[in-house]
């Protein structure tokens, strides 16, 4: 019952790159407020990705801040054989999932945790 | 059995329940005062009759003196062998079956040596004793109704099983069938009760003479004792608690002397090749699981780790290395890359040379492959080989290895230490010290990518599991602190940010992975702090929470200080992305209902107040805390709480993960 999901593969993050190398970003019109609505509360991302796409060392990467690009993310989502499962067209439409992307973009970006006492407490 | 021998004049159970059978038969008879009247046809007999002489004066008369007990009572004697092995705690729920072993314990036994905790489950009691076990190396008692209470208990049984821990469960039982009570007492009653749990514990019995009692229990004792630990089983007749002890017996009673037995070490030819291979090794890994029985088998590890500059993974099965080291690494490319691994009492050695992906390929059943290298040398000291059995499958995958040593690991490491010891040469002294250098610096590299990774979703709300984690270190770090719990959707952050040096502010997790862990075994491991004055802290699931929260109210009840978060990501997660990743597998959208999550898996609508729930029992709680920023004034009082010695509860509403 209790069996553990492990990290993204490297490899899989790396074919993902190169795919999106070659893309093009079709995120810029989309709605960020409503893609926080499904990340969050519809397609079930924030359960392995956090609901500001933090990640976790044990379930999923980190998403945001900086998404990878469009087109990289969206291949990987795809077509993903690792232990994330693959959210195809139809359980993910494109139009949800560039609303989603559009969220990840408008995460602001980490502080320095050099910035935070708690994070240089030794 | 012994009953039937007994010439003591008794008011044993059976006499007494006998006696007010007696008394319920009455009701049928005719008042006396109508004994003389003609006899009533039966369709004019009254629905309410005048009370018989007999009720009237059962309920108004004065009761006898019952007549005293002919003799020592048996289990008087039984609580004298219990405390002849030291024991401080007996976990329980009572129960009717053991009544008789309960009065003697309190009055005979002046309730010390072993003290009685009042539990609210069996589960609770088991993983109680089995976290007192961890922290204090001590094991304790546990009493409960054969039947049903150890059907409350097998959980925990499997748990401590799973995790190598000493547990003495003892079931109440009336194994009398002719004379025993009839109704909820026969049903509570078995053949054998220990059956129920035989697969998962190391040993039992059921005496039938309280000289067989006294053996039994030493012998239970050592046998739990006896690296694997383990928990053992007792089944406890009713009726030989609550006899007198029997003439024949009288004189003859003898408590066997106990002496700790002394823990099966490792093949020493096999330890001499396993240091030549090490010390010879490029890329050597040792893996720790459950190693470090006591603080000694840390120590030990310390001393090979640092002989040879190797690099440790430690799988937490029990605090094996100080994780701020620098030979203590996360398995990384280090299994891929190894031209050895030693595994050290690892509970999944085919999890460490192989990798699983849980996703679609070979027809769903998922992604399997070696991830060590095909001549990677292959090493393993165990003990548990010692002790198997068949049907529960905590034995894992089985892995071919090249040299296999059946022994305890920490009884191992000195004969190995020393092997390896003279073996080096000053050549290899030379490349260690490069290795060791290697380390260090990737030590250095990786705890500044985890705080980095830590300041992501910072003010997130709800609190992000590192914030949790940080804002607890920096609460307790100037204590003598111990981490009794860290819940497995903590994603590891209270690992990276707890300094945990100390053989005690470690002790892994459940072991069978059973739900209704958390709580109560963080209440039993604190008890154990609380001699030594330590902060105990814990971050429980929700989920979890919700099986055994009666723990609480024992740890209000007893005054056992314990700082608890509850990880309230109000769902049953890991049972969350499970159903989300079959539902994409098969193309289909997960069907949320009203939730955030898949139907079934999520704890909310309506929501859980846990601080409630806790402030309900007796113990002060906060939250529900969702606002990162107020985690840590709440943390600052909490530890307050807990340093005046009683339990307290945070309701934090966290990240998933």
């Amino acid at each position: 019952m209790l069996r553990v999901f492990v990290r993204l593969r490297p490899a899989a993050i790396a074919a993902g790159l190169v795919l999106g190398l070659i893309g093009s970003s079709g995120a810029l019109a989309a709605d960020a407020a409503r893609g926080k609505i499904l990340f969050t509360q519809k397609y079930g991302c924030y359960e392995c990705h956090g609901t500001q796409g933090q990640g976790s060392p044990v379930t999923g990467p980190k998403l945001a801040p900086n998404p990878l690009p469009y087109d990289t993310l969206s291949a990987f989502i795809r077509s993903s054989n690792g232990p994330m499962p693959p959210f195809r067209e139809a359980i993910l439409p494109t139009a949800d999932l560039q609303d989603i992307y559009a969220y990840l973009q408008s995460i602001p970006p980490a502080p320095d945790y050099k910035t935070i006492p708690l994070l240089n407490n030794k | 059995m012994a009953r039937r021998n007994s010439k003591s004049p008794d008011v044993s159970r059976r006499k007494f329940l006998a006696g007010a059978a007696v008394a319920g038969a009455t009701i049928a008879t005719p008042p006396v005062a109508d004994a003389a009247a003609p006899p009533v046809a039966a369709e004019k007999i009254p629905t309410v009759q005048r009370p018989t002489a007999q009720q009237i004066a059962a309920e108004t008369e004065l009761p006898k003196v019952d007549s005293p007990l002919g003799g020592r009572a048996g289990s008087d004697f039984m609580v004298d062998v219990i405390k002849s092995l030291g024991i401080e705690y007996c976990y329980a729920n009572p129960a009717s079956s053991y009544r008789g072993i309960h009065e003697s314990l309190i009055n005979y036994g002046k309730n010390t040596m072993p003290e009685f905790i009042t539990c609210m489950h069996e589960e609770s009691s088991i993983a109680m004793a089995h976290g007192f076990f961890k922290v204090s190396g001590k094991p304790q008692l546990v009493l409960c109704h054969g039947v049903v209470g150890l059907m409350h208990g097998t959980m925990s049984i499997y748990n401590a099983w799973c995790d190598r821990a000493p547990v003495i469960v003892m079931g109440g039982t009336d194994l009398d069938a002719a004379n025993r009570p009839p109704g909820v007492p026969t049903i509570h009653s078995g053949q054998d009760i220990n059956a129920l749990v035989r697969d998962f514990t190391k040993w039992d019995d059921t005496p039938v003479s309280l000289a067989h009692f006294a053996q039994s229990f030493v012998r239970a004792y050592k046998f739990a004792m006896t690296p694997p630990y383990e928990p053992v089983m007792l089944a406890l007749d009713a009726e030989l608690q609550e006899m007198a002890v029997q003439e024949r017996e009288r004189d003859h009673l003898v408590i066997p002397k106990y002496t700790s037995p002394s823990p099966p070490q490792a093949d020493v030819a096999a330890l001499r090749e396993t240091a030549k291979f090490l010390v010879s090794a490029e890329r050597p890994v040792i893996v720790a699981d459950r190693v470090a029985r006591t603080p000694e088998g840390m120590k030990h590890l310390v001393e090979l780790a640092e002989l040879l500059q190797a690099p440790v993974v430690n799988l937490r099965g029990r605090m094996n290395f100080p994780n701020s080291h620098h030979l203590s690494q996360p398995p990384g490319q280090l299994y891929n890359q190894a031209d050895l691994i030693l595994g050290l009492e690892v509970g999944d050695f085919w999890n460490v040379v192989n990798a699983f992906t849980d996703n679609a390929d070979n027809e769903g059943l998922g992604l399997q492959r070696r991830r060590a290298k095909v001549d990677a040398k292959l090493i393993t000291i165990n003990s548990v080989e010692l002790n198997q059995k068949s049907n529960y499958q905590d034995f894992q995958r089985f892995q071919p290895v090249d040299i296999n040593m059946v022994g305890d690991a920490e009884a191992s490491l000195p004969s190995l230490i020393e092997a390896v010891k003279s073996a080096i040469n000053a050549e290899h002294k030379a490349a260690y010290e490069k290795r060791g250098e290697a380390f260090k610096k990737a030590k250095a590299a990786a705890n500044e990518r985890a705080m980095q990774a830590a300041a992501v979703g910072w003010d997130a709300s709800p609190i992000a599991t590192a914030r949790v984690a940080a804002e607890l270190w920096g609460a307790v770090k100037d204590n003598d602190w111990a981490l009794v719990a860290a819940s497995n959707g903590s994603s590891g952050w209270p690992e990276r940010f707890f300094k945990i040096d100390r053989h005690y502010q470690w002790i892994g997790g459940s072991g069978g992975a059973g739900q209704g862990y958390g709580i109560p075994a963080a209440v039993g491991a604190a008890h154990a702090h609380k001699a030594f004055g330590r902060l105990a802290v814990a971050i429980v699931g929700d989920g979890d929470s919700m099986y055994a929260p009666g723990a609480l109210w024992t740890a209000a009840r007893h005054q056992i200080p314990l700082l608890a978060i509850v990880h309230n990501n109000r769902g049953y997660h890991q049972e969350v992305m499970h159903v989300q990743r079959l539902s994409n597998r098969r193309n289909r959208v997960a069907n949320n209902g009203r939730d955030f999550g898949p139907v079934g898996t999520r704890i909310e609508n309506p929501n859980i107040d846990y601080a409630a729930l806790a402030k309900s029992m007796g113990v002060q709680a906060f939250g529900p805390v969702s606002d990162p920023n107020e985690l840590g004034p709440t943390l600052k009082k909490a530890v307050q709480v807990a340093k005046a010695g009683e339990p307290v509860l945070i309701d934090a509403v966290m990240q998933p993960r």
